[in-house]
Formats: structure tokens, sequence, C-alpha cells
């Protein structure tokens, strides 16, 4: 049976008692995107500061429980100064970590909303470093949408930059 | 933070350790931990004596109501008629052969006023007066319709007590049709003085409907004495089983109301070219019902009698201040009750915040030490923003629960604020 260890690791407290990149940037040139969890009301508002093809910085506000908002300032750590298409990659490595867990507990319900996982895809974790203190929460299926809002929210906030550009 | 207290033994108005074993899910452990259910607000547990009503009906006596002309047919007929009678009681029905009306549940009662009642009654401009306490299915039926009939709806707003703004009330009334209110709070406990709101609502001609989805499973409760025009609420938050809920209005307003679902059960005649339909309460009971679910209701109804309701409020006041002392010296200003102070007007439903742990995180924390207890918006989302939070965490009391209960509440508040600090 997990415990609250698994759920609550230090790196996790960590991250929401001292959150990284919080704040606003000036938009334009930031894009301000906003992601919602309906069931609980958590929000997360991502700025991003996207030239070329790089997120150059990331900012973020809004109100959620720990693993929302640690989720966000691990993510807003391991996403600055990347190229965005290492960034997109993440998002999907991430994502896969908050699936594949949940795939084998046999639970059925679509663990979120966003774009299909690769399942059978082995997760890197090595490639996710600190992240990885995240995949405690696939034991805790109620909260894994608390974990991915921040990274849904990211892949829609560059999508939306894409269009902008194009 | 003051010194720690600790249960006071001894008897109160209910045996609860008698009454703990009646509920073969308190039995269980939770993550090593006793079982400690602070969720009857959402939902109850059910006595021994409930599941076996039920049990024994599916055994002996199934077969379809109001059809058959054989005995196990009218075996259930017997118990399903005669769990109407039993739950009609319970609240003062003047003609419970008629006027209860069994549905699945408090919002689809209150949904069934506003399609019937509402729907032949109400006229473009017309005003309906809601509370900012609702819970959605107090609120969203009531938004329809606005929507569809270009409704005016107006709100009664919450004094820094947590209770009715009764101020302004005169004028709020003034040419309001319809008045929907809770008779208890969900998120607030809040008990509204719902028989002067009801005079009130009367002297200007407006009907006024009862959600009493949370006070009748705490409350005695006498439709006459609050005043309703229509009373709405849920077996399953009564020790009774999911999937039935009841409708009571006046025999007359029933009479006068157009059918809500159409289908077998609810006509007396159907030709080519139309139906009529059937007598009250069948008229509002489309389909097969729940028979079972009904024959629960009333073992509920029946445990519930027996303890008295009048021990059962005594009983959750003595827990509910119980709860207010021992979170307030425990915790002192790191714990905030949205909430009316005192037990007079209020029922056993004790939202808090804790120091700024999310409500999520304190109920995953609980949650570990085996203390269910319930974290988000409680449906009632305009009340959240009014409260200026996205959620609360809410711990509530029935008869299952002693001083022992609130005390592991506590103590999972404390652990969840060592971890978070
Ligand atoms: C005040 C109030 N009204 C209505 C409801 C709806 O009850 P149900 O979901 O059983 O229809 C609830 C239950 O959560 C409630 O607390």
């Amino acid at each position: 049976m997990p415990g609250l260890e698994d759920l609550y690791r230090e790196i996790i407290l960590d991250h929401y008692r001292s959150p990284r990149n919080r704040g606003e940037l000036p938009e334009p040139p930031a894009h301000r995107v906003e992601g919602f969890n309906p069931l609980c009301g958590d929000e997360v508002v991502l700025y991003l500061l996207v030239e070329d093809d790089k997120v150059v910085d990331i900012r973020i506000a809004g109100q959620g429980c720990s693993i929302s908002q640690s989720s966000a300032s691990l993510m807003s750590a391991a996403v600055k100064d990347k190229a965005v298409e290492e960034v997109r990659g993440l998002i999907r490595t991430f994502k896969s970590m908050m699936s594949i867990h949940e795939a084998r507990l046999g639970d059925g319900d679509e663990p979120d909303s966003g774009e299909a996982t690769a399942e059978d895809e082995p997760v890197d974790l090595a490639a996710l470093g600190e992240l990885a203190a995240l995949q405690g929460v696939v034991k805790f299926p109620v909260r894994i949408k608390c974990a991915t809002l921040s990274w849904n929210t990211l892949a829609q906030g560059l999508d939306e930059v894409e269009k902008l550009a194009s | 933070m003051a010194q720690v207290n600790r249960a006071p033994t001894g008897s109160g108005p209910l045996d609860v350790e008698r009454i703990k074993k009646d509920f073969p899910v308190l039995a269980q452990s939770a993550h090593g931990h006793r079982l400690v259910y602070l969720d009857s607000a959402s939902s109850s547990q059910h006595p021994q004596a409930v599941l076996d009503a039920m049990d024994d009906y599916y055994a002996t006596s199934h077969a379809n109501v109001h059809r058959g002309v054989y005995a196990l047919a009218e075996e259930a007929d017997r118990r399903y008629e005669s769990a109407r009678i039993t739950v009609g009681r319970f609240i003062g029905a003047p003609q419970p052969e008629v006027e209860v009306v069994f549905v699945k549940n408090a919002t689809e009662a209150i949904n069934m006023v506003a399609a019937t009642w509402g729907r032949a009654n109400l006229q473009p401009g017309d005003a309906v007066l809601l509370t900012e306490m609702e819970h959605h299915s107090n609120l969203v039926p009531w938004l329809m319709l606005a929507d569809e009939r270009g409704l005016e709806l107006r709100w009664i707003g919450l004094d820094d007590g947590y209770r009715l703004e009764s101020s302004d009330l005169d004028r709020l009334l003034d040419g309001v049709k319809l008045v929907a209110c809770s008779s208890m709070s969900n998120v607030l406990g809040t008990i509204p003085p719902f028989a002067r709101l009801a005079e009130a609502a009367h002297a200007v001609g407006a009907l006024v409907v009862a959600d009493g989805a949370q006070s009748v499973p705490h409350l005695a409760t006498d439709v006459h004495a609050m005043g309703c025009d229509f009373l709405a609420f849920s077996a399953h938050k009564m020790l009774g089983p999911t999937g039935i809920g009841v409708l009571w209005a006046r025999a007359e307003l029933l009479e006068s109301m157009p059918p809500y679902l159409g289908g077998g059960g609810m006509i007396r005649d159907v030709r080519r070219d139309g139906f009529s339909p059937n007598v009250l309460p069948w008229k509002f009971e489309a389909g097969t019902p729940p028979i079972a679910e009904a024959v629960g209701l009333a073992a509920a109804v029946r445990y519930l009698e027996a303890l008295g309701m009048g021990q059962v409020r005594a009983h959750e006041v003595s827990l509910t201040a119980y709860a207010q002392r021992t979170l307030t010296d425990r915790f002192g200003d790191d714990l905030q009750i949205f909430g009316p102070e005192g037990t007079e007007d209020r029922g056993g439903v004790l939202s808090v915040a804790y120091r700024d742990v999310h409500p999520h995180d304190l109920s995953q924390v609980l949650d570990q030490q085996g203390v269910c207890v319930r974290a988000g918006h409680h449906c009632a989302k305009p009340l959240m923003r009014r409260l200026g939070v996205t959620a609360t965490a809410r711990a509530s009391f029935y008869v299952y629960n002693d001083f022992s209960d609130v005390d592991a509440l506590a103590d999972g508040l404390e652990m969840a604020g060592t971890l978070f600090s």
C-alpha cells in the first residue's frame, strides 16, 4: 500500500515551500496561457518567453495543492533555456511516466486529457532528473491530474506560440 | 496552542459504541488505522438493518409493483407503498400516501419542480429568489430555467457570521414567485430560520422549495412547521441506499403540476392521440421505481426513529461543540472554520482552512490516518467564491461518530501541519 512518503518526497515539498520561477512576464513579448482543473479548482498561469525556438524564460502564477504547485515549479526549472523540441520531448516523457504506472494499476480511466501517450514505451527516468520525484503520484490516481496540469498547459502554450509565429 | 483536550468519556445522548457495531463498514481499517468516517454530508453509511431489509426484499418478495395480481407482486407492492407511508410520517406529511413521490435523489426532485411547476407557472421576467449558500443541485435547475424562460434570479447573501442576510429580505422578496433555499448548508452547516423565511415568502404569494438534503437526515422534520411547499431529500445521506430520494409537496400542488417523465406506471390511459396521467403519487413515477431502495430507505427511517431524531440532533450538537473547542484549542488562529459559531443554528458540518495547506493535501494526509474527509468545492462554487477560496476540507458528523473521531481529525491535521510547515 502506497504511503505518504511515496507522494510527498522531500524534493516535492521543497518546491512547494519555495516554488521556482514564480511571477509574471510582460506580454508581449511573453505568451500567457492558463490551465484549469475543474474538479478541484486548481489553476495555473504560465508566462512563456520563446525566442529562436527556445524557451528563454518561464514564470508561473496561480494556485493549487502541493502536487500541482511543485510539479509546475519542477517543470519550470527543467524547461528553462531548453529548445522547444527538447521541451516537447520532456512533456511526452513526463506524461508517459504519469500514465504507464496507471495502466499497470489496471485503472481504465484516461489519466489525463492531454494527447495520447506512448503507453508501452519505457520511460527514461534518468532523462527526467528531479522530475522523477513525481513518479509516486501515479500510485494516487486522483492526484495525477494535479501533477499533469502545468504540463498540459505548457503543451497548449507552445502550440499557441507556434501558431502565432506561423 | 493551549493544552491538548482529550475525549471525555461517559454517556451522551446516543450510545455510539453500540451504534458503531451496527455499521459493518466501520469495522474495517484503512491504512492500518481504525476507519474514521467523517464524510456523511456527502453520503452516509448503512446499518445492518438497512442491508438486511433490502436483502430480505430481494430474497423473498421481488416482483414489479403496480401490475401483478399474484402474491409475490402484491407483497412487493405492499412493501413499496408501506415505505412511502413510513417516509411520509417521518417528515410530517399530512397525506403520505399521495404526497411522497419517490425519485432518484434530491437533485432529481428539484429538477422535477423546476421542469413541471416552474415551466407551468413562471413567465419571462418572473423572479426566483435563491441564496448564496446553495448546492449546485438547487442552483443549476433554476439557472437552466432562467435561461429558458428569461427569469430574474435574486440572491440572499451571507453575513459575516455565515448566516443568511435578513436585513434586505423585504426588498428581495418583492414580486418574487418562488424561493428555493437549503434548510441546512452542506458547507457551512448553517440552518436558516426556514419557517420565518417561508412565512415572508408566502406573504408575497411566493412558493417555497426546501432543499432538505442535509436537514432531513439530521433534524426532526415537519413540513408543516417548516412552511415549505416542496421538500427534496436523498436517502443516501440518511443511512439509506443510493438511487432513491423524495419529493414531497402538498397534494393539491402536485395535482396541479404537469407530469415529469412519461412512460409506464404514470398513465391512466393512453390512446393514439394522447394520454391521461395517473393519480398521485404515481403520476410522477414513470417506469419501474427503485423498489428495494424504498424498502431500504424505510428501514433507515425506522433506525433513525428508534434512536430518536431529538437525540440525533443533541448528539451532533455535542460533537460539533466538542470539535469547535478541540480545533480552536489545538490550532488557534492557524485554523479557520467556515460556519456559524456556536451550535444553535448550525449542523455537524465543519469546513475548515488550515494554515495554507491545500484541502487536497489535508485530506490526503488524513486518509493515511484512516480519517475520511472531503476536499473540494462541495458543489457550491458560488459559495466558494463568496468565501474567497477555491476549496475547503470538510468533516461532517453523524450518529456513528464520537469524540475520539474528532480527536483523530485533530491529530491528522497536526500531522499535515508538520509535513507542510
Ligand atoms: C444541500 C444539498 N443539496 C442537494 C444535494 C444533492 O444530493 P444528491 O446528489 O443526492 O441529489 C446535496 C448533496 O450533496 C446537498 O448537500
